[in-house]
């Protein structure tokens, strides 16, 4: 490949500059002379893919709405199987054990809300807090000067090398010498005060910030901390708004760690209650409209919070592939 | 880690500073100190105390009731003689093969015909939606997708005249529907992954070579595929590490069953754990993954040369 040599030298470190980049910015792609065969066939696969991608939620939903009953006779038509609300009033407990077990849910007693609100606690303060630590540190990391601050930084670039299962074990242990067994702070704890990734992350767009900005915020007298909270902090808006829906993301998909320290209805997020709620089938076979119902409910708010900043998140995904 | 720090510069040369600034500067240390602070908590609580217990404990023998004893290698001895963590490992690596080799396939296809047809964000977005829930969905869904009897897949394979799967229920298919499901929710976000690194190939390769009259498969191989190998070398770093630590998909579906069958290492942590109750063996498990990871990182960062690239 030696015509290449022409070539700017771009390398690896550009997937950092796709940031919340306008995609009409990138370059045109190839210019359409010949629509030809190719591009049929082409279209056909992306097509086929998309739809692969798409059938398994609106097969959640399809489900979520038919009767259990129903199923059994009618597995595979695309509109509900004898329409009914019945999965949705099981998973939130509107229905009596008697009329549940009728309808093929197993009659134990669920409490979606319980669970609902338990995994928005945990998300929302995880997030708060864990993106706010990160920001504080990203700033001493990037604007502020200090010995030792490449040697620290090092450390923290360290920790996103360890593997996640192996802190596990030793924090539940921790976890439970805390005495924060089964409770809502026990699961939030371990990520409540940063995230090596979100460091890294902030720290690239606060070093971005212009010195010349900070400087005259400092002749007319303002300190660093005041120059943090009411410079940087609003000039990376937008960053810190991206990883902090990551960061919800994220926490509100989590499951082996909440799975260890929760084990009531007082810590249960949606996740485990998922997992709990399949482990117990009724007899005769599971509560299949129940289960897409409960699956639906705990998707649903990740789909939401996508259609609203789909353009963000899915801009932002040059950087993440070091999570 | 590379392939972000180097993308940013500071924008004022240091020698211009100020003299306000300049006064300012040993100041820093006391507040830095401060701002770090918390994160410095979270870094040595939650990440190197743990790492140093673990490895602690899986010396140890301890089931959480009584206080714990030092018993040297002895967990290590029963590991290496345990036919089911051999077992675990073999699963672990089956399904990482599969997960991995079908996804990064899918994934460069979907990337580059996203290239190639649209760059439109909705298309993305679609594409990027299965990533977003979570793995307990994913597998819930595709546990009901797949069901032998009521599952519309297996109806479809019986409407093209195939014999039914259980997918989940028997002992050859339940770590490919596996590895699948989990291909089914990374495949759009590793491609959008790639994406970003064919974004990054000057177009005017693609204009020179074809003025040469290259082919699409001849620009393909030349162009797109060299260029693409190191941010290739990182997707598949770090999806090879996530795919190793797979448990969730495991966990709400055949719980490591029929037998052994998707008996995956860290489902074997877990129930060593939490159904034994034997931490010390638990930890000299995850040292062993630990372990794993860390050469597979090792090599692969070798033969894939991540770091570097052929565009200079």
């Amino acid at each position: 490949m030696t015509q290449l040599q022409g070539a700017a030298p771009l390398g690896a470190t550009v997937v950092a500059e796709h940031g919340p980049t306008d995609p009409r910015d990138q370059r045109p792609v190839r210019g359409r002379k010949k629509v030809g065969i190719g591009k049929v066939i082409a279209w056909i696969v992306m097509v086929i893919i998309l739809v692969i991608t798409i059938f398994p939620f609106y097969w959640m939903l399809r489900t979520a709405l038919s009767s259990n009953g129903a199923l059994y006779g009618n597995s595979t038509s695309l509109l509900p199987a004898d329409f009914s609300w019945g999965g949705f009033e099981r998973v939130f407990g509107l229905q009596t054990v008697d009329e549940a077990i009728a309808q093929g849910g197993s009659g134990a007693k669920l409490d979606f809300w319980r669970y609902l609100l338990n995994s928005v606690v945990v998300a929302t303060c995880v997030t708060v807090f864990q993106v706010f630590f990160s920001a504080m540190a990203a700033y001493a990391f990037s604007r502020l000067r200090w010995r030792g601050r490449n040697a620290v930084f090092g450390l923290f670039l360290l920790s996103l090398m360890v593997p996640v299962i192996f802190t596990l074990l030793p924090n539940f242990l921790l976890v439970r010498q805390l005495g924060l067994i089964d409770t809502l702070l026990g699961i939030m704890l371990p990520s409540l005060f940063m995230a090596p990734f979100a460091i890294f992350f902030l720290r690239q767009f606060f070093l971005n910030v212009p010195h010349e900005v900070e400087e005259a915020a400092l002749v007319d007298g303002a300190s660093k901390v005041r120059v943090f909270f009411s410079l940087i902090v609003p000039m990376s808006a937008a960053p810190i708004a991206t990883i902090s829906i990551l960061t919800y993301i994220t926490s509100w998909n989590d499951y082996f760690w909440p799975l260890m320290v929760s084990y009531t209805d007082d810590s249960r997020v949606l996740t485990v209650a998922l997992g709990a709620f399949r482990a117990q089938s009724p007899q005769g076979g599971p509560d299949w409209a129940g289960l897409m119902a409960a699956t639906l409910i705990a998707a649903l708010p990740m789909i939401v919070l996508f259609a609203l900043f789909a353009k963000r998140i899915v801009n932002s995904i040059g950087f993440t592939g070091l999570k | 880690m590379a392939i972000t720090s180097p993308g940013v510069a500071h924008s004022a040369p240091n020698g211009r500073t100020s003299v306000d600034a300049r006064r300012r500067r040993p100041d820093d240390t006391k507040l830095a100190l401060l701002f770090i602070l918390p994160a410095v908590i979270g870094l040595v609580v939650f990440y190197f105390w743990p790492l140093a217990r673990g490895i602690w404990l899986s010396f140890t023998s301890w089931d959480l009731l009584s206080p714990s004893q030092l018993i040297g290698f002895a967990n290590y001895q029963r590991m290496f003689a345990d036919p089911v963590f051999w077992n675990a490992v073999q699963v672990t690596l089956w399904y990482v093969v599969l997960n991995i080799g079908i996804q990064t396939i899918v994934a460069l296809v979907i990337a580059v015909l996203m290239q190639r047809l649209t760059q439109s964000t909705f298309v993305r977005s679609l594409i990027l939606a299965p990533f977003l829930v979570s793995n307990v969905v994913a597998a819930l869904v595709f546990f009901w997708i797949l069901d032998f009897q009521l599952g519309i897949g297996n109806q479809m394979l019986e409407w093209i005249g195939l014999d039914r799967i259980g997918f989940f229920t028997s002992e050859e298919w339940a770590i490919p529907t596996i590895a699948l499901v989990n291909v089914w929710r990374h495949m759009g976000y590793t491609a959008l992954l790639i994406f970003a690194g064919l974004q990054a190939i000057p177009a005017n390769l693609y204009e020179a070579a074809r003025v040469d009259g290259a082919s699409e498969t001849r620009m393909f191989t030349g162009i797109t595929l060299p260029l693409l190998r190191p941010i290739l070398g990182l997707v598949l770093i770090i999806s090879v590490i996530g795919s190793f630590q797979v448990f969730d998909t495991v966990s709400v579906t055949t719980g490591g069953g029929p037998v052994n069958a998707s008996r995956v290492l860290q489902v074997y942590i877990y129930e060593n754990a939490f159904a034994q109750f034997d931490f010390g063996y638990a930890s000299a498990l995850s040292v062993a993954m630990l372990a794993i990871l860390v050469v597979v990182t090792f090599f692969q960062y070798r033969i894939t040369r991540a770091g570097q690239t052929d565009l200079n």
